[in-house]
């Protein structure tokens, strides 16, 4: 079994009668992995959604996730989730001070840089940003 | 005067003419100063690019067989003014479509300049002379006979920022303001502003041609809300709104990267503009003002959680500051946001820079100042 270590962005979504299932402390007991909750939106009543960062070993990473899937929680990676369409964004920067993560940033020629890693998907880029340049894609 | 916009236009004729953008401008006084940058530079190029809610198109879209008198115009689902005359409409930009409420008229100016079809819907109540009543078809910017765009009130001579000291998050034209004073949001491009350049309104008038949209167009008159009486500091600055232009050009000639479309989250639709002004380096004086930089320049920034029209100022903060990144309220680093986009209006005044050289774009005489003793009034709603 690998032995590297990785880190890795989950949104995870599950239906009403999951929401009481103690996953995370599942991830850490069984898996030995780092959990670290970005953003969580779970309500009984309805559909949770989930956003993670977890780190740990490789192979019980991707078991952890297994054990996930098992569970019929859905994974999604968050790699590609958030997409800045350069051709719609003029570079005015209005994101900018709302992204509390600074993903968003203007370099030193006022150009708008997103800085990928660096994003936790708050989603207020989306809303705010007069060009609709942001898109997430779930 | 150590020269005049005549003399200027014939070195532009006679490839001999020095234009520099107001950054170039910037840095050639830091190393040279003012007398000696007045001496070899003719021209000094600004630009802005933001959102300019006062600005929309007059359309004519041809006569039918047989005529109609259009009333009531749509253009994919945008009202538009009708009553102009029987086939003239004007769109605003910021009207709304009855179907989408994130497009509106500025979107259908983006759209016809994009070369788009859009969905002409008109109707009226039948005359003699135009007995059609309604109409349903399709246009291009190509079909129409003219496209006017007439922004009553563009580029702003220095706008506050804005914050929210409140406990909910607000949504402006200056965008999402987070609460507790979670951002700042400014709208002027600073050093790059052209009426922070010539805050006097010495060499733009009425019929100053300029940069509009990627074509050229002019100063028309002076803008709605014009404030030129507001006190200056020491820089001849007004901090905070004061001046603002009145634009007219050809929307047919314009080119769709400076005129974009764009809606803020719970306020609405407004329109990107990019306008770009070239300031003729008449004397030193001007020079002087031309080489401020963001952090000669300030503006205020004032709380958008009063909802009134005199809301209260927060602090006076600089460009240099806003631009930082962070500005600093009672202590504490608040982010900051901007509307305009500087890459843009930097790039307005490269390329404006580009069309003088190329023997593209003269400079003009004003034919009238623009008035210095304006105030704005508030409207006092009166029962009787």
């Amino acid at each position: 079994m690998s032995t590297e270590i990785v880190k890795k962005k989950l949104i995870l979504s599950f239906s009403p009668e999951l929401a009481e299932l103690p996953i995370t402390y599942h991830l850490v007991k069984d898996f030995d992995l780092v959990v670290n909750i970005l953003r969580a939106q779970i309500s009984p009543e309805k559909e949770g959604r989930l956003m993670l960062e977890i780190e740990g070993e490789k192979g019980k990473l991707e078991r952890g996730i297994s054990y996930l899937q098992s569970n019929k929680i859905r994974v999604d990676s968050l790699e590609k989730e958030l997409f800045h369409d350069k051709d719609l964004c003029v570079n005015c920067g209005l994101c900018v001070g709302v992204c509390a993560s600074r993903a968003l940033v203007l370099d030193e020629n006022d150009e708008l840089k997103f800085i990928k890693e660096k994003c936790v998907m708050c989603g207020i880029c989306v809303k705010i940003c007069p060009r609709r340049a942001f898109k997430i894609e779930l | 005067m150590i020269r005049t916009i005549e003399e200027i236009n014939e070195k532009i004729s006679k490839d001999e003419v020095v234009v520099l953008t107001a950054k170039e401008a910037y840095d050639l006084v830091k190393e040279e100063g003012v007398k000696k940058a007045a001496s070899q530079v003719d021209i000094v190029t600004t630009g802005t690019f933001g959102a300019m809610c006062s600005s929309g198109v007059f359309l004519n879209f041809g006569h039918t067989e047989p005529p109609l008198k259009m009333e009531t115009v749509k253009l994919n689902s945008v009202s538009a003014y009708g009553y102009i005359a029987a086939v003239d409409a004007y769109l605003g930009a910021t009207a709304r479509s009855s179907e989408n409420p994130e497009y509106g008229g500025a979107h259908v100016i983006e759209d016809l300049l994009s070369g788009k079809r859009i969905r002409l819907e008109a109707s009226g109540t039948g005359t003699d002379c135009y007995p059609k009543k309604d109409l349903d078809t399709k246009i291009t910017l190509d079909q129409i006979n003219e496209a006017i765009m007439f922004n009553p009130r563009n580029c702003y001579q220095n706008y506050a920022a804005a914050t929210n000291s409140s406990d909910t998050r607000l949504y402006t034209y200056m965008g999402a303001l987070l609460p507790k004073y979670g951002n700042v949001n400014y709208a002027t491009c600073g050093m790059w502003s052209p009426l922070l350049k010539d805050p006097e309104y010495r060499t733009i008038g009425i019929g100053t041609r300029i940069f509009f949209g990627g074509s050229i167009g002019y100063v028309a008159w002076h803008g709605t809300q014009h404030n030129s009486s507001k006190p200056r500091d020491e820089n001849n600055l007004p901090i905070g709104p004061a001046g603002t232009l009145a634009l007219i050009g050809n929307l047919k000639a314009m080119n769709k990267r400076y005129v974009r479309g764009a809606y803020f989250e719970g306020y609405g639709v407004s329109l990107m503009m990019g306008v770009g002004i070239p300031i003729p380096v008449i004397d030193e004086d001007m020079m002087q003002q031309l080489s401020l930089g963001n952090e000669d320049i300030k503006t205020v920034i004032v709380d958008y959680s009063v909802a009134s029209r005199s809301r209260p100022i927060v602090r006076e903060v600089s460009y240099q500051e806003l631009r930082s990144g962070f500005v600093e309220i009672h202590g504490r680093k608040v982010p900051t946001g901007s509307t305009s986009s500087w890459a843009l209006a930097r790039e307005i005044a490269t390329v404006l820079k580009q069309m003088i050289l190329e023997k593209r774009f003269f400079l003009s005489e004003p034919v009238e100042p623009l008035p210095k003793d304006r105030i704005v009034k508030p409207l006092e709603v009166r029962r009787r």
